[in-house]
């Protein structure tokens, strides 16, 4: 060990992390010798999310971080290995594995679940919810049950409860108050939070104090209430708050509150100036903060106090914004207005479209002192705006809550907010820090975005930001160009909505009528691609048509891909991966007249490599005799609908995958898009076409299909994410037809659709409601266009085998028919390839 | 330049017929081989129907090519980066007014007019004047 000083940080949570990471930023790893304790087996994961292991994420998805990031900073990572003991005397923690002697200690050791002191609360089957074991034990108890209870009606025990519901439990939720999250809505907010929970088919008690847990007679335990009635279930998961893990600060002797909790001062120093305190063990102020925010700003106090300077904790603002099963919940300061004297109170309760607003305004009707919001959280940034800046209300503070379209107020602009105005409280970014990374040369988001980590935490200000940082490039006379090319001053999108509405269908009107006159118009490799995809996702005329020749790249005009020596690959469709043994004879035979050297492909085709530009119509035209049809493996298109064999042959599908397969990729072949587009169908849970892999995918479940969206492989792996479930056929087909029409309408060009989803602005949550729930109206406009390309599809590869003019093309040199001697094989391991 | 005086350069800068205005692609490229000292070469063909009309801004220009715009261009087939003879089937367009065809392989820009490389400069690909005879495509070479 160095003569560094050694820190040693006990407990590896979400706090525990950020604390190293700001360690890590301010230099701290040159000052001390620093090791990190963790009790749990993983890294630092994000426990907030917790719940989506459940809705198809897995758990490597909510790590924080890697092994690599710790090591490649010096840190020593101790997991799985709980500190037992702080012996203050001898300056050492203690472990299984010994101990270790140290100079400073922080302990981020959190808080665990609170279990109520109720008979046979420790029955098999009684569970908490907290870590990722904790989640092993109740998925493994859910197994085996029908039902499960959260008791607690708060924050967790919502999260909780919807992670039962994930595991297809019929889920209730027993809360001792008299509503649900007792802490942050009001007795109207909890009604409405109630009804739209029930409505998602959990069942709620409230008012209910469980008095004993004994055997059930029809499940496996009865919950006695305090009024004798009972409750049947399987599975019980305690969710009734939390307590700090102050058991070793307790035992070494450090004060601690009268309800536990260790105390801290500003600079998260505990009575043992030596030893820190952050997170949810800490008690600042008599209060314990139970939200992860706080926490990160504590250990940003406590790395500059390691480091010998002083930026205190002052405390931290406990408003939320949460959406629990789908439904919004946000909390704003007073959102009771019982600490604010003479504070008076709006209320807007709409009842059809079940949302509830509240303001808490001071007595002179000033200020924002708090606000509570439940079904609608669009308000909530501009509500939280006036509130932690002390802005000035309207004069009529009713219009802030009121629907848009009466009288209401606008959105508080970029403009109004102060400097100090926080935009991102996960990573303590200001309206100035921002304006300040501007001044320092950032030239848009996703610079300001990497300089001040701002909207890399929850990520609920990322609307805010975007509008701010836009605000203030404008302001500094930034034009953000998001020109396609030099050749038309619109973006993608632009381009594609003026094609659509005025009915553009060549490229030469769209530069005559749209272009923006600089050079010769004749276009350029970004904007000719670009356009002809959108000519053909609009008209779906054949890319080989004289119009449409010029602007395809060359893998799309010959109609295969080009390889390394300017021969092509040739992929004919085998759609869901089925062949039969008559149509493999023949791609054999194509392969061996040909000389073309055979590879299977990732998406179940088979490729054959090494055409001269002059043999691709010879070759097609014997795939073509055979039944063989284009396979658009040279388009920005629909690839490939991978499968696995399913129900038909499988013993555990439960759907004919296959069947599925073939008919998505029938209907979405010679889609074209902004890029490629590939799909799989699994016909169970066991995943083996890995569809959450592709841009969708689609799961058999005993019911219909669940739907996957914007996963993908490749050189930035995304799991595709739950989109919709237990589909029936037709809704699947109508739910994927309006999700790629809207991909292709509103992508940037050669933006996958994980790419495009991640860039969304508003997210899963708002693709959600354009598709499924039709927010903006235009389901069926997108269904007819789909229909519209799927009604005119036929083989390009057919098109242009049947015109003469269109084969002209395919000579390799116009005056003379000597092959191109520059094209020389070799052979390896039975085949040809390039020497 | 004139068939007589290309011959008193012994063999040297004579005019060949390639093709017809019928082989070519409006607004892409076709490939062909040409006859040189040197052996046959590869060339890609152009052919910007109406010619690259200069940009309006630069309409004071003195106009180039005796008057009237260029519409074919004959450069190099092969691809100096990949070592493929695939010129003749990439994009062609224009960048900041100049007549360029980006290589389908690995998408650098070749200016038409001498074929210089945009993105490095040390890179050139032969050009070769060429011109239609009424239907017919001549290349000098």
């Amino acid at each position: 060990m160095s003569t560094q000083p050694h820190l040693i940080i006990i407990g590896n949570g979400m706090v525990g992390h950020h604390l190293v990471e700001q360690l890590v930023e301010r230099g701290a790893t040159e000052r001390y010798a620093i090791s990190v304790f963790g009790e749990e087996r993983h890294l630092a994961y994000d426990r907030v999310h917790l719940s989506e292991v459940f809705n198809g994420q897995d758990a490597e998805s909510l790590a924080l971080s890697t092994a690599d990031y710790y090591a490649e900073h010096g840190i020593t990572l101790r997991l799985d290995e709980a500190v037992t003991a702080i012996d203050r005397d001898a300056s050492e923690v203690v472990t299984a594995e010994g101990r270790t002697p140290y100079d400073r200690v922080v302990l981020a050791t959190g808080s665990f679940p609170f279990v109520p002191p109720i008979p046979g609360n420790d029955r098999e089957g009684c569970l908490v919810y907290r870590t990722l074991d904790d989640l092993d034990a109740i998925r493994a108890a859910a197994e085996n049950a029908a039902t499960g209870v959260v008791v607690g009606g708060g924050l967790l025990g919502l999260e909780a409860a919807n992670a039962l519901r994930g595991l297809n439990l019929d889920t209730a939720v027993v809360e001792f108050a008299p509503r649900l999250m007792p802490m942050q809505v009001d007795t109207e907010g909890g009604e409405l939070l109630r009804e739209k929970i029930e409505s998602l088919g959990v069942q709620v008690l409230t008012g209910r104090a469980t008095q004993e847990i004994v055997d059930g007679e029809r499940s496996r335990h009865r919950m006695v209430f305090q009024d004798e009635k009972v409750l049947e279930t399987d599975l019980i998961v305690f969710s009734a708050g939390i307590r700090p893990r102050d058991e070793l600060a307790r035992d070494c002797g450090l004060e601690l509150g009268e309800r536990g909790g260790v105390v801290i001062d500003d600079s998260c120093l505990t009575s043992d100036p030596a030893i820190l305190a952050v997170g949810e063990v800490a008690l600042w102020n008599n209060s314990i903060f139970g939200l992860v925010a706080p926490g990160y700003q504590m250990a940003k106090a406590a790395a500059v106090t390691l480091l010998e300077g002083n930026e205190p904790f002052k405390g931290a603002d406990m408003s939320t914004k949460l959406k629990l099963m789908g439904v919004d919940v946000g909390s704003i300061g007073d959102a009771h207005g019982d600490r604010t004297p003479g504070a008076r109170q709006f209320r807007f309760l709409d009842p059809l479209k079940q949302q509830y607003r509240k303001l808490v305004v001071s007595s002179d009707g000033k200020r924002l002192v708090g606000a509570m919001l439940v079904g609608d959280n669009s308000v909530y940034d501009t509500l939280l705006q006036y509130y932690a800046n002390r802005i000035e209300l309207p004069e009529d503070p009713a219009t802030l809550i009121l629907p848009a379209g009466s009288s209401a107020a606008p959105a508080l602009g970029p403009d109004a907010l102060p400097d100090t105005a926080m935009i991102c409280s996960c990573h303590n970014v200001t309206k100035a820090d921002v304006c300040a990374s501007i001044d320092g040369g950032a030239v848009d988001l996703g610079a300001v975005k990497g300089e001040t980590r701002a909207s890399t935490g929850c990520g609920g200000c990322a609307a805010l930001l975007k509008t701010l940082v836009d605000h203030e490039l404008e302001s500094r006379g930034v034009e953000v160009d998001k020109s396609i090319c030099e050749h038309f001053h619109y973006t993608r999108q632009e381009l594609y909505d003026i094609v659509r509405v005025e009915g553009i269908k060549t490229f030469s009107e769209l530069m005559e009528k749209h272009g923006s006159k600089v050079g010769h118009g004749l276009g350029c490799d970004i904007c000719k691609p670009a356009v002809a995809s959108i000519l053909a996702s609009c008209f779906n005329e054949p890319i080989t048509d004289a119009a449409h020749i010029p602007l395809q790249d060359t893998n799309d005009t010959f109609m295969a891909n080009m390889q390394k020596n300017g021969t092509y690959s040739v992929v004919p469709r085998i759609a869901g991966g089925e062949i039969t043994p008559d149509k493999l004879v023949v791609l054999g035979q194509v392969a061996q007249k040909y000389g073309l050297y055979t590879k299977v492909t990732g998406g179940q085709r088979i490729d054959l490599f090494g055409a001269r530009l002059e043999d691709l119509p010879a070759i097609w035209g014997e795939l073509i005799e055979a039944g063989f049809e284009t396979g658009h493996a040279y388009g920005k298109s629909l690839r490939t609908v991978k499968s696995c064999v399913g129900s038909t042959w499988c013993r555990y599908g439960v759907q004919d995958s296959v069947g599925m397969a073939i008919r998505l990729e029938h209907r979405y072949k010679g889609l074209r898009a902004p890029h490629k587009i590939k799909f799989g169908v699994s016909g169970c849970t066991r995943e083996c076409a890995e569809a959450q892999s592709k841009d969708i995918g689609v799961i058999a479940t005993e019911n219909g299909w669940n739907l996957y969206v914007s996963g993908n492989g490749g050189m930035r792996p995304r799991h595709a994410e739950l989109f919709a479930t237990d589909l029936s056929d037709e809704e699947l087909f109508r739910y994927i037809d309006r999700f790629l029409m809207f991909y292709i309408r509103t992508a940037d060009r050669l933006q996958r659709t994980s790419v495009w989803r991640e860039n969304l602005e508003g997210g899963l949550d708002y693709l959600k409601e354009v598709i499924l729930e039709d927010s903006l109206g235009i389901g069926e406009e997108l269904e007819r266009q789909m229909q519209a390309v799927v009604d005119t599809y036929q083989c390009e590869w057919a098109n242009a085998i049947s015109d003469p003019e269109k084969l002209k093309r395919f000579r390799s040199f116009v005056n003379d028919s000597r092959p191109d001697p520059d094209i020389i094989y070799t052979s390896e391991r039975g085949q040809l390839r390039p020497a | 330049m004139t068939i007589a005086s290309a011959a008193a350069n012994t063999m040297t800068q004579t005019w060949q017929r390639l093709c017809t205005r019928a082989d070519l692609v409006p607004h892409s490229g076709v490939a062909a081989w040409l006859e040189t000292d040197e052996g046959p070469v590869q060339v890609a063909l152009f052919y910007l129907p109406g010619g690259a009309n200069p940009p309006q801004s630069a309409a004071q220009n003195p106009p180039s090519l005796a008057g009237h715009a260029q519409e074919l261009y004959a450069i190099d087939h092969r691809d100096p980066f990949s070592g493929a003879n695939v010129i003749a089937r990439g994009i062609v367009g224009d960048l900041k007014g100049e007549p360029v065809v980006a290589s389908p392989l690995y998408k650098q820009h070749f200016r038409l007019a001498d074929g210089r490389c945009l993105e490095d400069d040390s890179v050139q690909l032969r050009t070769w004047k060429v011109s239609f005879k009424g239907e017919e495509v001549w290349v000098e070479a």
